[in-house]
C-alpha cells in the first residue's frame, strides 16, 4: 500500500471513530457483545482475536459444545502413527481464563436475526450485536447411498476429529492380512482439498509396515485432486502396488455403499472390503442454514472484505461453512479469515481502525516418514470473491532434505497455529 | 570496522545497531570454506570437541554453537566472565565467533578459555565454516542466528528509514502468527520476535525481490508495501 492510500486510511479509521459512537451500545447494551458459534480454527481465533485487541470493550460469547477441540488438521498424521491423539486435542480453559472470553459448552440451535438472539440447545438464549458463524461442516444426506450418519460406525468419515479418528485407526490397525481398505472420496467443495489423500498415504505407511499384502482403492468422483503429481509420485517410490485410485471415467459413479455387508459398489461392480472410509459430500454446517444464510448449494455467500454474510450484516460466516470465492476449505484459511472479521468487527463496534483484509494459505500434507509437500496461495478481497492473486506447490523430485524440512516446518506451523487459536 | 560496534551487537544493544546499520555492512564475516576448517581445528581439539556424541571436554563441545546462549551447554562448568556473557545476552553468531576465536579475552573478560587466538582472519572464516556443519541447518533467514552471515545487502537506505507503525505491524502480524509463534519459540518454524528492525526489514524485502527461496515467504512478502514491512519490523522488534 502507497503512503498516501495509508494516510487515507487513518483518515477513514478516524473518520470512523466519529461516526461510530452511536454505534458503541449504550446503557442498556452495556459492551457491545460478540456471539462466536463454533470453537474450530475460524471461532476460536476469532474469539481470541476480538477479546485479545479489544482489551476488555467487547463481551464476546463463544457457544461450542465439546471441551476438546480436536484438530482435523494432524489427524491423520495420527492415523499414521506419527502422532498421539492427546497431541491434537486443545481446550478451551485458556481462552476463558486469559482472555475473559465467556465460554458456553452447548449447541446453538437457532438464530433469530430480527431480535438478534441465538438460542441453545440447553433452552438458553444469548443476545448479540454481531454474531460469526465457524461451524465447520456437516454431510448432505443422501450423498452417498446407503451410508448415512447411523451407519458411522461400521464405515466411518473421519471427517470431523475425534472418536470417528480413532475408530478409523483402530479399524485399520486390525485389518485382516492381504486386506482391502477402501476409500469413497468426496466431490468439490469439501473440507481440505489434499485430505484424503494424506490420509491414503498415512494409511499406506501403517499398511506397508504391519499388512503390506493389503491393498487401497480409492473411489473418486472428481477427475483429479489437489497435489495429484506430488501424492501419486510418493505412492509409487513409498508404496508401489498398494494403492489404486480410480475416478468415475473409469468406474463410473459410486452406486452404493452396503455398510452391513461391508460392500461399495461402483460401476454395477460389488467390491468387498475391510475398511470403507466413506467421505460425503459437504455443506455448511447446519446451524448457517437456520440461520437463513446459506445458498441453494448449502454454503454461506459473504463479503470478502469483512467476512460478513451477505443475507445480514450483522452475521459473519468463517472457514468451511463459507462461499468465499478461492480460498480452499482448510484450517489455515479459516484462522486467516477470522482475523479479517475481527478486525471488522471491532471496527464497527468500538470504532477502532480497520485495515484492509488480507488472506493467505499454505497447507502441508504428509505422504511418508520426513516426506512433506506443500502447497499455498495468497488472496485478495474483491467485491465479488476472494481472489487468489499468487500461489506455490512444492515440486515432484524434491530432494530428501527439503521434504524433511519441508515436515518440520509443517510441525512448527501446527504449534504455532492451534498457539494462535487457544492462546 | 570498529570493534566496540560488534561487541555491542554481540551484547545484545540492538538500538545502537539499527542506527550503526547504514554506516557499517552487519555481520561481515563470511563464512569460509570447511575442508581447510577442519585442518586448522586441529588446534581446537586439544580442548574442543565436535561432531556426533561429541561430548565436553577441557572446554564445551561445539555442536550447535551457532545460535547458542554463551555458557549454556548443560554439565559444562563455565568461567564466571562467560556465564555473565550469556546472562547479558551473547549469543554465539559468525561475528562474535570471529572476534571471540581473533583473541577470546577481546570479547569475555576472564574467561578460562586459554588461546592466543587466530590472528589470520581468513583461518577464522574457515574454522567458523567447519562448526556451522555442526550446527542445525541454516534457517529460512539468513541474517538470523545461527546463520547470522550476509546481511550486506543493497537496500535502498530509503527503505530501511521508514519508520514503521507498531499498530499496524501488530495487525498485520496475525498473518505471521499462524505459523510463527509470539513467543519466539522456534520449532520446525524460525522465530521472528526480537530482531533488530534492519535485519527484518533486509530479509523481507530479500523475499519480496525472490533473492531468497522460501516459497511461503516470498508469497507473504510479496505483496506487502515497503510501510507495511516498516511496521512489522518495528512490532516484532518490540516482542520479548
Ligand atoms: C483429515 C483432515 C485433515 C486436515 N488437514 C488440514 C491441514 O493440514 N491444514 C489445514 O489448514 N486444514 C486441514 N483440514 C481442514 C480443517 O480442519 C478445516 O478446514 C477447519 O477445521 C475449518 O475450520 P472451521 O472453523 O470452519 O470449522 P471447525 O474447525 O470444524 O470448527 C467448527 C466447530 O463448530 C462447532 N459447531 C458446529 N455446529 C455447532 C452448533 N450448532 N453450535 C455450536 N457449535 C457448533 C463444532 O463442534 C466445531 O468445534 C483438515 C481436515 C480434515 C478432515
Amino acid at each position: 500500500m502507497s503512503l498516501s492510500r495509508r494516510s487515507i486510511l487513518k483518515g477513514a479509521a478516524a473518520g470512523a471513530v466519529l461516526t461510530a459512537a452511536p454505534m458503541v451500545m449504550g446503557a442498556n447494551h452495556g459492551k457491545p457483545k460478540v456471539v462466536v458459534v463454533g470453537g474450530g480454527a475460524g471461532g476460536a481465533t476469532v474469539a481470541r482475536y476480538l477479546a485479545k485487541d479489544s482489551k476488555g470493550a467487547l463481551d464476546v460469547t463463544l457457544v461450542e459444545p465439546t471441551r476438546t477441540y480436536y484438530t482435523c488438521f494432524f489427524s491423520n498424521l495420527y492415523l499414521g502413527g506419527f502422532r498421539t491423539l492427546d497431541s491434537i486435542a486443545h481446550s478451551y480453559g485458556k481462552l476463558a481464563s486469559e482472555y475473559g472470553i465467556n465460554v458456553v459448552h452447548d449447541w446453538a440451535v437457532g438464530v433469530d436475526r430480527d431480535k438478534k438472539t441465538v438460542a441453545l440447545a440447553g433452552g438458553g438464549s444469548v443476545p448479540y450485536d454481531r454474531l460469526v458463524l465457524s461451524p465447520g461442516i456437516d454431510f448432505v444426506e443422501g450423498s452417498v447411498p446407503g451410508w448415512d450418519i447411523s451407519a458411522q460406525n461400521k464405515m466411518p468419515h473421519a471427517y470431523k476429529a475425534g472418536s470417528q479418528t480413532e475408530l478409523l485407526k483402530a479399524q485399520v490397525d486390525s485389518m485382516r492380512e492381504g486386506g482391502v481398505f477402501v476409500m469413497v472420496a468426496p466431490p468439490n467443495p469439501y473440507r481440505c482439498p489434499p485430505g484424503p489423500y494424506e490420509r491414503v498415504s498415512m494409511v499406506a505407511h501403517v499398511l506397508k509396515a504391519k499388512n503390506p499384502k493389503a491393498k487401497i482403492l480409492i473411489f473418486d468422483p472428481k477427475d483429479k485432486f489437489s497435489k495429484q503429481g506430488l501424492f501419486q509420485e510418493g505412492w509409487e517410490a513409498r508404496y508401489p502396488g498398494m494403492v489404486d485410485w480410480l475416478d468415475a471415467s473409469f468406474t463410473g459413479p459410486l452406486q452404493e455403499a452396503r455398510p452391513d455387508s461391508m460392500e461399495v459398489v461402483v460401476g454395477g461392480e460389488v467390491t468387498k472390503a475391510d475398511v470403507v472410509n466413506v467421505i460425503p459430500a459437504q455443506k455448511a454446517g447446519r446451524i448457517a442454514e437456520l440461520a437463513g444464510v446459506t445458498d441453494e448449494k448449502g454454503w454461506a455467500p459473504v463479503v470478502p472484505a469483512t467476512m460478513q454474510s451477505r443475507m445480514d450484516e450483522n452475521i459473519h460466516v468463517l472457514g468451511d461453512a463459507t462461499n468465499q470465492g478461492d480460498m480452499p476449505k482448510s484450517g489455515f484459511a479459516a484462522n486467516s479469515q477470522a482475523k479479517v472479521a475481527a478486525n471488522a468487527i471491532r471496527g464497527a463496534l468500538t470504532g477502532s481502525k480497520v485495515f484492509p483484509a488480507k488472506f493467505s494459505n499454505t497447507c502441508w500434507s504428509l505422504i511418508d516418514t520426513d516426506n512433506g509437500v506443500k502447497v499455498g496461495a495468497a488472496y485478495e478481497a474483491t467485491p465479488e470473491k476472494i481472489a487468489k492473486t499468487s500461489g506455490f506447490i512444492s515440486q515432484t523430485g524434491e530432494d530428501a532434505a527439503l521434504r524433511k524440512q519441508t515436515f518440520e516446518e509443517s510441525l512448527g506451523w501446527y504449534s504455532g497455529i492451534t498457539t494462535d487459536m487457544f492462546g | 570496522m570498529a570493534v566496540t560496534v560488534r561487541i555491542i551487537r554481540a551484547l545484545g544493544l540492538a538500538m545502537l545497531l539499527t542506527v550503526t546499520a547504514f554506516a557499517v555492512p552487519v555481520g561481515a564475516v563470511e563464512l569460509g570454506d570447511a575442508k581447510a576448517g577442519e585442518q586448522l581445528f586441529r588446534v581446537c581439539k586439544s580442548c574442543h570437541r565436535v561432531g556426533e556424541g561429541a561430548e565436553n571436554a577441557v572446554g564445551p563441545h561445539l555442536n550447535r554453537i551457532f545460535g547458542r546462549v554463551a555458557g549454556s551447554v548443560e554439565g559444562f562448568r563455565y568461567s564466571e566472565g562467560l556465564v555473565r556473557a550469556g546472562a547479558d545476552g551473547l549469543v554465539w553468531d559468525a561475528d562474535n565467533l570471529d572476534i571471540y576465536l581473533e583473541n577470546p579475552k577481546n570479547l569475555v573478560s576472564k574467561t578460562r578459555m586459554n588461546f592466543a587466538g587466530m590472528p589470520d582472519p581468513a583461518d577464522r572464516s574457515h574454522v567458523l565454516a567447519y562448526l556451522r556443519a555442526f550446527s542445525d541447518k541454516p534457517s529460512n533467514i539468513p541474517e538470523a542466528a545461527p546463520t547470522a552471515t550476509a546481511t550486506d545487502h543493497d537496500l535502498d537506505p530509503a527503505i530501511l528509514a521508514i519508520v514503521g507503525d507498531p499498530d499496524y505491524g501488530e495487525y498485520l502480524s496475525g498473518e505471521c502468527l499462524t505459523c510463527h509463534q509470539k513467543s519466539g519459540a522456534n520449532e520446525g518454524i524460525p522465530s521472528i520476535t526480537g530482531w533488530p528492525k534492519a535485519d527484518f526489514v533486509v530479509a523481507m524485502h530479500a523475499y519480496k525481490k525472490e533473492l531468497r527461496p522460501h516459497p511461503v515467504m516470498r508469497m507473504i512478502a510479496g505483496r506487502l508495501s515497503d510501510e507495511e514491512i516498516a511496521g512489522l519490523a518495528a512490532y516484532f522488534e518490540g516482542l520479548d
